[in-house]
């Protein structure tokens, strides 16, 4: 597959002031705004769900349906968030685009609010994420500066103003309703839906979560239309995305490709294949929760039904490439060490299976594990999977089982090894 | 800085409280960002300091607690002068995370979570902080340094006072 496809989020990334409104400008910046501004808002959602963009944080959920769901005729305030909790590990893009293209999102969010209705917009920034919260805080005052945001947009009529939020650490917070909680100023505890954030989601209005890429897509698909959006991917998931790449390949990164890209291109073409003298073992190919693949699964596009055909998922597009060197039981601890850590402890299937998950799978690196804590972890996993308020246990349940049944020797020689068999 | 037992804003720092309860629908919106706020003036997040921002917020004192407590930034004890957070989640696991955290401890004299006795250091293992592409990598204060090799974080130790 050719790797010189046209660039859309990372055209600008090489240039040293991609972050500043002058550069974003004068590559054709905020044009895409004058242009929704003459559009009524139903048609700026017709022409998103005709781009086929999905949501590109992790649940892969049609966007122009998702902002469909805002109930017609309230008066209402509507509130738009951007989910910008990046957390999912093996992900960064949404880092990149803080820092190096700022302006893309809030000219996105510009247009996404006027297609919703919404006055008032949060940038939940993940604490951590100093550096892009500055630059992006930085981005937000130019663009208020030049009259892109607050009242009466380049007389316009319509108004809009940006927060920037801090997050505090929790990755739960990237889940949409604990960001939701979180950005109410309470820990950050996943909510019993429906009532779906489109009817009643941020300080009880009706919210619209969106994650940074799929908003920072918005403006290119107002400029040059849905049609040639879709057009760039799948049947069903349109456009271009990002990869981040990391692992054993030579080239770690961000990688812009379209969304049919293989796993096979995407490793080989794009990140410089394995490191030298090294051979692919496996690949998680959506971020820590995604089922992992093995060498022999990787010819399959990186769209999200592409993906979910082959039993595991696109996620957040975190591709973490493991060479032969790994011990994949070791992996799955320090993932499942992750799940323990990061789980909120509102549900008790999610709360206790992920703390004795990451028990057994500790005891079994340590040589200790018995002959039935494979199957106890499988069984717990299957057990708990769809019982609780958020996704966020499922997602955990991924990998335990498809590193456990697709590794399954490698565990077995470790217990055998082991005094605790 | 006011005593530590009864800490208390500045006027500026009280304007800024303003501002930020100001910017949400529901002022207390502004509870992680004054946390933040108050972390950066008083060191620490101590309990008298959640008695305080509590009744900014008027706000029951448990409910400030149970939000400090449940997100990871927030210190409940004096921490050293610099952080050094080092990740070790799958990536930089897969690239030498442990590695790094045995050559911290040691050259530190100190075990993860613990501070130097100077004050100087607090070390943290952390989850993914999402620059996997520099992996292993560490946030050390406000900052993130990656594709680190003992020698590197030796050098990096050095220019933290």
């Amino acid at each position: 597959m050719s790797t010189t496809t046209e660039k859309i989020f990372t055209r600008n990334f090489h240039l040293a002031d991609s972050h500043t409104l002058e550069r974003y400008r004068a590559t054709g910046g905020y044009t895409a705004v004058a242009k929704a501004f003459a559009m009524e808002p139903a048609a700026i959602v017709e022409e998103v769900k005709k781009s086929n963009l999905r949501g590109l944080g992790g649940a892969a959920f049609p966007t122009g349906v998702k902002w469909g769901f805002i109930p017609k005729g309230s008066t209402a305030p509507k509130y738009l968030v951007i989910n910008a909790d990046e957390g999912e590990p093996g992900t960064f893009k949404d880092r990149y685009l803080l820092e190096r293209d700022p302006h893309a999102l809030i000219e996105g969010m510009i247009i996404a609010a006027r297609a919703i209705g919404s006055h008032l917009g949060f940038v939940y920034i993940r604490g951590e994420y100093v550096n892009p919260w500055r630059v992006f805080s930085a981005a937000v005052r130019e663009a208020y500066d030049a009259g892109l945001l607050g009242k009466d947009i380049q007389k316009s009529g319509f108004d809009f103003d940006i927060v920037v939020h801090r997050g505090a650490g929790a990755y739960i917070c990237g889940e949409e309703t604990g960001l939701l909680s979180s950005l109410e100023g309470k820990k950050g505890w996943p909510k019993i839906k429906p009532p779906f954030p489109a009817v009643k989601g941020a300080f009880g209005h009706p919210t619209i979560v969106n994650n940074v890429e799929t908003i920072a897509s918005v403006p290119h698909i107002i400029n040059r239309g849905g049609e040639w959006f879709a057009g760039l991917g799948t049947k069903t998931q349109g456009g271009l995305r990002l990869y981040s790449v990391s692992g054993h390949v030579a080239k770690p990164g961000v990688v812009e490709a379209p969304v049919s890209v293989t796993l096979r291109a995407l490793i080989y073409d794009h990140s410089g294949g394995i490191r030298d003298g090294h051979r692919l073992k496996a690949v998680v190919p959506g971020g820590s929760s995604a089922p992992i693949l093995t060498a022999d699964e990787i010819d399959v596009t990186m769209d999200a039904d592409g993906l979910k055909a082959v039993g595991s998922m696109i996620g957040s597009a975190g591709v973490i490439v493991f060479d032969e060197t790994v011990s994949i039981p070791e992996a799955m601890m320090v993932v499942a060490r992750f799940y323990a850590h990061e789980s909120c402890g509102q549900c008790t299937p999610c709360r206790e299976s992920t703390g004795w998950i990451y028990k057994m799978s500790h005891r079994i690196v340590e040589g200790k594990g018995r002959k039935e804590d494979l199957d106890t972890i499988i069984d717990i996993a299957k057990r708990g999977a769809g019982t609780t308020i958020c996704a966020f246990y499922d997602g955990a349940v991924g990998p335990y089982i498809s590193y456990i049944e697709k590794f399954r020797d490698e565990f077995e020689a470790l217990i055998r090894s082991g005094s605790g068999a | 800085m006011p005593n530590a037992t009864r800490p208390e804003f500045s006027a500026s720092e009280l304007a800024e409280v303003r501002r930020l309860m100001a910017l949400y629908p529901s002022k207390r919106g502004a509870l992680l960002p004054v946390l933040h706020l108050a972390q950066d003036t008083f060191g620490y997040v101590s309990l008298e300091v959640e008695e305080y921002v509590a009744g900014l917020f008027e706000l029951p004192p448990a409910h400030v607690h149970e939000v400090t407590t449940f997100y990871t930034m927030f210190f409940k004890e004096p921490k050293g002068r610099h952080v050094v957070s080092v990740c070790h989640n799958l990536t930089c696991h897969l690239l030498g995370a442990k590695g790094i955290i045995e050559h911290l401890r040691e050259r530190l004299g100190v075990d993860v979570g613990e501070t130097t006795p100077d004050g100087r250091i607090t070390l943290l293992t952390v989850e993914c902080l999402c620059a996997c592409e520099q992996a292993p990598m560490m946030q050390v204060d406000d900052r993130y340094e990656g594709l680190l090799t003992p020698a590197k974080v030796d050098t990096i130790l050095g220019t933290l006072e």
